[in-house]
This record gives C-alpha cells, structure tokens and sequence, in this order.
C-alpha cells in the first residue's frame, strides 16, 4: 500500500502532515470513484424517469429530491426512529443467533458423528427463504417484534453454525493433544484453546449474518409493525412520497454498510493469524 | 523430583484384527534417569511414549508412574512433541504458562516461574513476543519453558528437535539433559537418531518393529558434557549401530509404518 508514495519522498521529509493528506486522498480515490460512478447512474436513472411522460410521477426518486428529503429527515429527526426500531431488531436478532449458532456450530465442528447427522438437516432449512417461516413466526409469536426477531434468527444462525462448524475442524489436533497433557479440563479446553482458535471463524460467520439479517429485515418489516425502516418504506410508498421512499433506501445502504464496516474491524481485531 | 516409570507387559493393537503394535514390552526407568527409545520409524516407540504420557491407554498391561497407574494425561508427566504446537493467540509468556493456567495456579506466581525459565532457555528478550515471530528453535525453547513450568517428574521428548536445524538441534541436545540433571527430571526421548541417543542419554533402549518390542539396552555412561568428537561418543554410536543392526528383522512393509502413525495421532487427539 505505501509502496505507492517513492515519488512524494520529499513532501515527507518536509511536511509529514500534507503527505498523510496525500496518503489518504489516494487510498480514497478509487472508492469515491465507485461512489461517483453510481451517483451518475441514479442521476441518468433520474433524467430518464423524468423525461418520460409515463414515469414523470416517480421524478422524486432522482439524487436532488432524495438529499433534500434526507436532509428534512435528519433535521426533523424522525429518520432515528426508525432506525432504532430496526437496529433493535437486528441486534436481538444476531445476539440469538449466536447464542444458539456458536454452541450448535462447536458441536458439530467437534463431534464427527453430529456433523454426519445435522448435515442434510441443515443444509435443508438453510435454503428456505427466512421470510417463508413469516406465517409460522406470526403463530407462534404473540407480537410482531418477536416474530420479526425470529425471522431474523432464522436468517443468522445458519452461517453462524456453519462458519463456527468449519472453524473447529481446522483446529490443529496437536493444540488439543498438547492442552490435554498439561492437564486441561474439558471446560479450560473450550475456554482456553477452542473457543479463541475458532474466534476469526466466529466472525466471518457473523459477518455474514449480519448481512442477510439486514437483507431480509426490511421486508420483514413491511408485515404487521408500524416502525422500523422497512415500515418507512412502505408509509412512503402508501403516501406517493417517492422522494422519501429513496432517501429511507439510501438510510438502508449507508447502515447496512456501516454494520459490515463494523464487523470487519471486529474480525481484524480478533484475528490471530500472521499474514 | 523424578519419578520412576515401570512398563509392565504392555501390548497394544490399534483394533481387535490388527497385528500387535506392541507386544510384552518390560522395563523400569529409574527416578531422575536419562533414557533414550531408539528404533525404525513405525516401531512403536512413539506409541509406548503416548502410553507414558497417559495420552493413549495399551490394551493390556500398564504403564506406572511411582507405581500409579497412568490412566489420563497430567502435568506432571509432561511431553514435548515434533511441533512446538504453540497458540498464536498468546504471547510467549501465556503460552509458558498455560499448564499452570490449567492448574489454577494464581497468575502472579505463575509469571514470575515463568519468567525465570524463560530466562533459563534463553528467551529474556521474547516474553511478549508474537510465538508466530519466533524461529523453529525459540519455538520450541518455549514449548520447553511450558513442559518445566508444572514442575514434571517426567520429561518425555518425541523426537522434538527433528524438524531443527543442526546448529539448534545440537544445543537443545546439550541443554535439555542438563535441566533434566539439575532437576532430577526422570527423561525419555524417542529418536531414530544414535547420536541423539548418545548425545543425550544415561541408558538406551533398542526397540525392534512387527511387533515392536525391546530387543536391546545400552548403558551409555559417558561423562558430561557430551561432545560428538570424543573417542568415547564415537565408540559408543558405534557400539549401537552393531547392536541395532543385530535386530534389524528388515525393511517390513512401508504401509505398516504409516497405518501404525496416523493410528497414534487419531488415538490421541
């Protein structure tokens, strides 16, 4: 990454503060590219929906009107509701996935004859849509947060299980041959070897989650509860407000993104492993 | 304080069909004695040491500790293997100190033991290092300090500097008899190296393949410290190779060796 700096040498030796600016500045170049690229596209996506006289009502969803709701959200304040709603929702989500993902993973990872049995079981009700237990949820759940919450647990525990699954089998047996012969108990052995030797596995896992979780939540939301940004889209939509529709759109991607950019941090913080 | 070791008609097969892996092998090791398992690769003699760390169970007969039968793994009789098998997760102190972990020791006493044989092994400058930064030799130097730290009567050593340079490996055999002396530790490497053997060794034990079993011992008694040069060193790995090709019973089968080895790493993960 640094090797790019030889020709600016001589900026650094004078002012190591301006070279730290042209450091960042081109390590951001290429995605503010990207992120100009795709506003070009919303802006031609835009021009075209407004010349035509057909689609001239959907006008609002160009880049103009869009900023301009965000903004009047933001100020006004009611774009946090939402949100909080919905990062409740994911939050509870993820915490029982993983409270039931890691446990469930470490087992089969561990036990050879779990694996052989969970394995088509799995992989079965991993490829059901989570938004398909929608009706199940509904009866099981007597309200709409908990059923929501369970769709998304639904959505998260597979990678979880999976991830955490494929993290303990690659665990070298010797950490486990050696952990025993200086005495380790069964619990030191998850505690101690186990459960940190699988810690970067974990996250990829959770990574993943979090972003199907974020996937299937605002459909999630267009179902039975009046909050959260799912519901947002739907209010907007209902009340022809289209400018407000893209910018909840907008909202989605910017804290989708946000999440991931969290958990990639958290994976690199938990990663041992020398590259 | 070393222990004594007595290996009691042991014979093993790794399933019911199976030819014996082992068969009636009997010696007594003494406390604080220096002993030596040499033989072909897949004679079993990797085994018989799993037996000794209570890693693996034989399928009849025993192995006693001070006259305790060894039935689970413990810290005090410790193993040190071909990989230094450290976690890169801890530095090089937790890692030292991971047996001590286990045993509940507090952590303020466990540092400063700790410390002190990581200064003993030549590591002072690398108690917080990353173990993924360290040479093979400093690895196992720290796999070293880890086995010592639980105070062991009994040091078993499966041909742990095989994978070292010459350089490392020749110092390690120098020092770790050494630590063993001054500790009255009970040790038994396994090694298809002679010179190791003699390098290392009060006494040599010559194990034969299909079935393995002890076919041969050697009192080595030569002065310390050893060096590779002297008369009488030479004189000795001379003395043990006649011996050993005495019972060579011939090149059995490749494909014995091999099941016999991943039947060990299956058994005792």
């Amino acid at each position: 990454m640094s090797t790019s700096n030889s020709q600016s040498i001589p900026v650094t030796n004078m002012m190591p503060n301006m070279s730290r600016f042209l450091g960042l500045f081109k390590s951001l170049q290429y995605p503010a590219l990207g992120i100009t690229c795709l506003l070009a596209l919303w802006w031609v996506g835009g021009y075209m929906i407004e010349a035509n006289p057909d689609l001239s009502a959907f006008s609002a969803f160009a880049p103009a009107p869009t900023f301009s709701a965000l903004v009047d959200m933001v100020s006004s304040g009611e774009v946090w509701a939402p949100i909080g709603s919905s990062l409740y929702r994911i939050l509870a989500g993820l915490v029982w996935g993983i409270a039931i993902g890691v446990p469930v993973g470490v087992t089969v990872g561990y036990f050879g004859v779990a694996l052989k049995v969970t394995n088509v079981p799995f992989q079965f009700l991993r490829m059901i849509s989570p938004l398909a237990w929608m009706p199940v949820a509904v009866l099981a759940f007597d309200s709409w947060d908990s059923a929501i919450i369970f769709l998304i647990v639904m959505a998260t525990v597979w990678p979880i299980i999976f991830s955490t699954a494929h993290g303990v089998r690659r665990i070298d047996p010797n950490w486990f041959k050696v952990a025993r012969n200086l005495g380790a108990s069964g619990f030191q052995m998850l505690s101690r070897i186990i459960l940190p030797a699988i810690m970067t596995d974990v996250m990829a896992g959770i990574r993943l989650a979090v972003g199907v979780a974020w996937v299937v939540l605002v459909p999630a939301e267009y179902l039975g509860v009046t909050s959260g940004l799912g519901y947002a889209i739907n209010d907007a939509r209902d009340t022809l407000a289209y400018d407000y529709l893209a910018a909840v759109v907008l909202v989605i991607g910017i804290i989708g993104y946000g999440l991931d950019t969290v958990c990639s941090v958290l994976i690199k913080r938990f990663n041992w492993h020398v590259e | 304080m070393g222990a004594s070791i007595s290996l009691d008609f042991i014979s093993h097969k790794f399933s019911a069909s199976a030819e014996p892996t082992l068969k009636d092998i009997e010696n007594r090791i003494e406390p604080s004695e220096l002993v030596a398992l040499i033989g072909r690769s897949g004679c079993g003699k990797s085994t018989l040491l799993h037996m000794m760390a209570g890693l693996l169970i034989p399928t009849e007969g025993c192995v006693r500790i001070n006259s305790h039968q060894v039935a689970k793994p413990s810290a005090k009789w410790n193993m040190m293997f071909q990989k230094a098998s450290l976690y890169p997760w801890m530095s090089v102190k937790e890692n030292a100190a991971l047996g001590l972990l286990f045993d509940g020791v507090p952590k303020a006493e466990a540092a400063e033991r700790v410390d002190t044989l990581l200064d003993m092994v030549g590591l002072s400058d690398k108690k917080n290092a990353n173990v993924q930064s360290l040479s093979g030799g400093q690895q196992q130097r720290v796999a070293l300090a880890r086995s010592l730290a639980t105070d062991p009567e009994v040091l078993l050593l499966d041909e742990p500097f095989s994978a070292l340079d010459a350089f490392t490996r020749t110092q390690l055999q120098e020092e770790v008899p050494n630590i063993c002396r001054e500790r009255g530790i009970t040790m038994v490497i396994v090694t298809h190296d002679i010179d190791e053997a003699v390098a290392m060794a009060d006494r040599v034990l010559i194990m034969s393949q299909n079935p393995g079993r002890i076919v041969g011992e050697q009192k080595v008694g030569l002065p310390w410290p050893r060096r590779h040069m002297d008369a009488g060193f030479q004189a000795m790995r001379d003395e043990l190779m006649q011996q050993f090709k005495g019972t060579d019973t011939g090149l059995a089968g490749r494909n014995a060796v091999e099941s016999d080895e991943s039947n060990v790493a299956k058994s005792a993960a």
